[in-house]
């Protein structure tokens, strides 16, 4: 039952946080200069009855919010029927609008990246979590040793070094070994099978390897105080008392107790790993969410920025949800509190 | 022994401490320093354009044939301003809300928190991109979306601090003898988070530089203003490809170097306001020995005598 509670509760929260971004990703691109339609085509030469079709058919000839004259009216159903309304609505049939710069379907340019920008964080994500948990969990039990003052210290220093720096060392430090830019050698296409895929895996290595440097480090530090809190409870005592062996106190007792807080932790850094995502993507070319983003940046697209947005915080809420109940799984503990 | 004294005995503090001094100098005295004038027009030569360093230009020349190093003396202040000013917003911010979450708790904590909760899981540089891309990348703008941004963590460990102290004894005394609840927090309560306020405030500047010069990378600095983050931004669109490093390694290195500075600083104060348990149970018994009687274990020790 308090399970259950707790459950409902996390998704009522998830809900109330995407309602919140659905209306400050609809409000924000409204406070810019001139209304969409203007801003989609240019041409003065265009009539205004189609002008003001365009406007119709995207609903910008509706109030922005509620329309108070029918709600006066008793209408409550004319009354909702607003911009915000039409926004809505469009989402929920997958319509994101058109790219200013492409005349793309906006959704169409972001499934069609979506993987790609997947593939790079989960990648970069699986070895942060297995590096960084198991050089945390050592030098945890190692406190103090030369290996955990290294550890710190480069935990300290990898703070202070930006993801695109980085990115950027690596890229000089590679090139003429390891593709640096893009995301498969031109000329090359999917209808070339294997070869294809395994360029493909060669131009994800530096983008990987970077973002998992920079998450490894945040891991590692995070572990490393989850397990030093771990390993001064007086169940390790009574571990090491009845004989185990250290291997066997730190896989049993120390991992899988460190573990918890880190599932919480990995699910909230993951709205920085997609932070970094963005970084990686512009400096190694990668074409996914985040390039687009730096693209649409560039070229004030902001059709693309909004449904960019919208998808990385959808996403970033979710793996929370995700985790949410990941937790109430692997610690029966927990409570509605 | 006070604070100071042990900050001082503590290498990383020094280094930080120095290394953040220089900074600022620099920034100061700009005008004194930089060999050329950022903001002068310069007759550029197709040779002037990402010229390799010489005796006139010590850090070579960038894609528009100005001086790399004058340009990297003024960034220092774009960091330094943007630095301390959100992290001031977003500590103030932070603060304020901790300290009223944790001493009021019930329905108006738990609503804090839940706004909270919100804004930490909204991916940050996401969110700071698309408001600057709408609102404009002035200075004002970006400090701005930092600051208001980012004070969730400080509400967090303000909030935890204010639950455990205002349990504490000289909490209980001041308001039976009818101290009001904002005497209580101002005056009792807030010195004793201070501490960790300050620690966590150094902390806080290198994660604004940070996301400033990230930012600026990405397209979205104050235009009118040379800053780190958008030099690189111009050097890797531009110099990569010419192998231009004086152009690009530079205003990479300024910035590890500020924001390590404050991180060092930060670790330190953290580590003498927020002492942690220095031992566990699988610990190394010698070694444990030498941390409670202060010197180093003992088979340091024996090699050192020799």
């Amino acid at each position: 039952m308090e399970r259950g509670n707790y459950l409902l509760r996390k998704i009522a929260f998830s809900a109330t946080t995407l309602v919140v971004v659905l209306i400050f990703n609809f409000f924000l691109f409204r406070v810019l200069p001139g209304d969409p339609v203007r801003l989609l085509i240019h041409s003065p030469r265009m009539t205004r009855e189609s002008q003001e079709r365009i406007r119709a058919q995207f609903g910008l000839d509706r109030p922005v919010w509620l329309d108070v004259d029918s709600l006066r009216e008793g209408d409550l159903v004319g009354a909702l029927d607003s911009q915000f309304s039409a926004y809505v609505r469009n989402l929920l049939r997958g319509n994101l609008g058109i790219s200013f710069a492409s005349r793309r379907d906006v959704s169409e340019m972001l499934t069609e990246r979506v993987w790609r920008t997947a593939v790079l964080v989960l990648g970069g994500e699986a070895l942060a979590i297995v590096l960084g948990v198991s050089v945390g969990l050592v030098a945890a039990w190692r406190r103090g040793s030369r290996l955990d003052t290294a550890v710190l210290l480069w935990g300290l220093f990898s703070w202070a070094l930006p993801t695109f720096f980085l990115g950027i060392i690596l890229l000089i430090l590679a090139r003429g070994h390891l593709p640096v830019g893009g995301m498969a050698t031109p000329g090359l296409r999917p209808q070339d099978g294997m070869t294809y895929w395994i360029d493909v895996a060669k131009h994800l290595i530096l983008p990987t390897i970077t973002m998992a440097v920079v998450y490894t480090s945040d891991y590692m530090l995070i572990m490393r105080s989850s397990v030093l809190e771990v390993l001064a409870e007086d169940y390790i005592l009574t571990a090491k008392a009845k004989g185990l062996s250290t291997f066997r106190i730190l896989r049993d007792h120390a991992l899988k107790n460190a573990m918890l807080p880190m599932v919480t932790k990995i699910a909230l850094a993951l709205g920085y790993t997609v932070g970094g995502a963005i970084q990686v993507e512009t400096v190694f070319s990668w074409p996914g969410i985040g390039r687009l983003m730096y693209e649409a940046v560039q070229k004030r697209d902001y059709p693309v920025l909004q449904g960019s947005f919208l998808l990385l915080a959808v996403a970033v809420i979710a793996a929370n949800l995700l985790a949410d109940m990941l937790y109430s799984v692997l610690d029966p503990r927990v409570r509605a509190d | 022994m006070g604070p100071v004294r042990q900050f001082v005995r503590k290498p990383m503090g020094i280094i930080g401490t120095v290394m953040l001094v220089t900074v600022v100098l620099v920034a100061i005295f700009a005008p004194w320093i930089a060999p050329y004038d950022p903001d002068e027009h310069v007759t550029v030569t197709p040779d002037d354009v990402l010229a390799p360093p010489d005796a006139d230009h010590l850090l070579g020349r960038d894609d528009a044939g100005k001086d790399v190093l004058s340009q990297l003396i003024y960034g220092a202040r774009v960091s330094l301003i943007v630095g301390f000013t959100a992290s001031f917003m977003s500590m103030f911010i932070g603060t304020g809300v901790g300290l009223v979450a944790g001493y009021y708790g019930g329905r108006v904590g738990n609503s804090l928190m839940r706004v909270v909760d919100f804004l930490m899981v909204i991916p940050d540089l996401p969110l700071m991109l698309v408001i600057i891309a709408v609102m404009g990348r002035g200075l004002l703008n970006i400090i701005l979306v930092i600051g208001l941004l980012g004070w969730t963590y400080a509400a967090r460990l303000v909030r935890s601090q204010v639950l455990s102290v205002k349990e504490r004894q000289f909490v209980l005394r001041a308001r039976s003898l009818g101290a009001s609840s904002l005497r209580i927090i101002v005056r009792h309560i807030f010195p004793q988070v201070l501490p960790i306020i300050i620690a966590q405030a150094v902390l806080d500047i290198s994660v604004t530089i940070l996301y400033e010069s990230t930012l600026a990378f990405l397209g979205l600095g104050d235009p009118t203003l040379v800053s780190w983050g958008m030099m690189l931004n111009f050097a890797f669109e531009r110099a990569i490809s010419r192998q231009a490093w004086w152009f690009l390694l530079p205003p990479g290195v300024a910035i590890v170097w500020i924001s390590l500075s404050l991180v060092l600083i930060g670790n330190t104060l953290d580590e003498i306001v927020n002492p942690r348990l220095r031992t566990h149970h699988l610990f190394d018994p010698r070694r444990m020995v030498a941390l409670v009687i202060g010197t180093r274990p003992p088979a340091e020790a024996d090699t050192t005598r020799q």
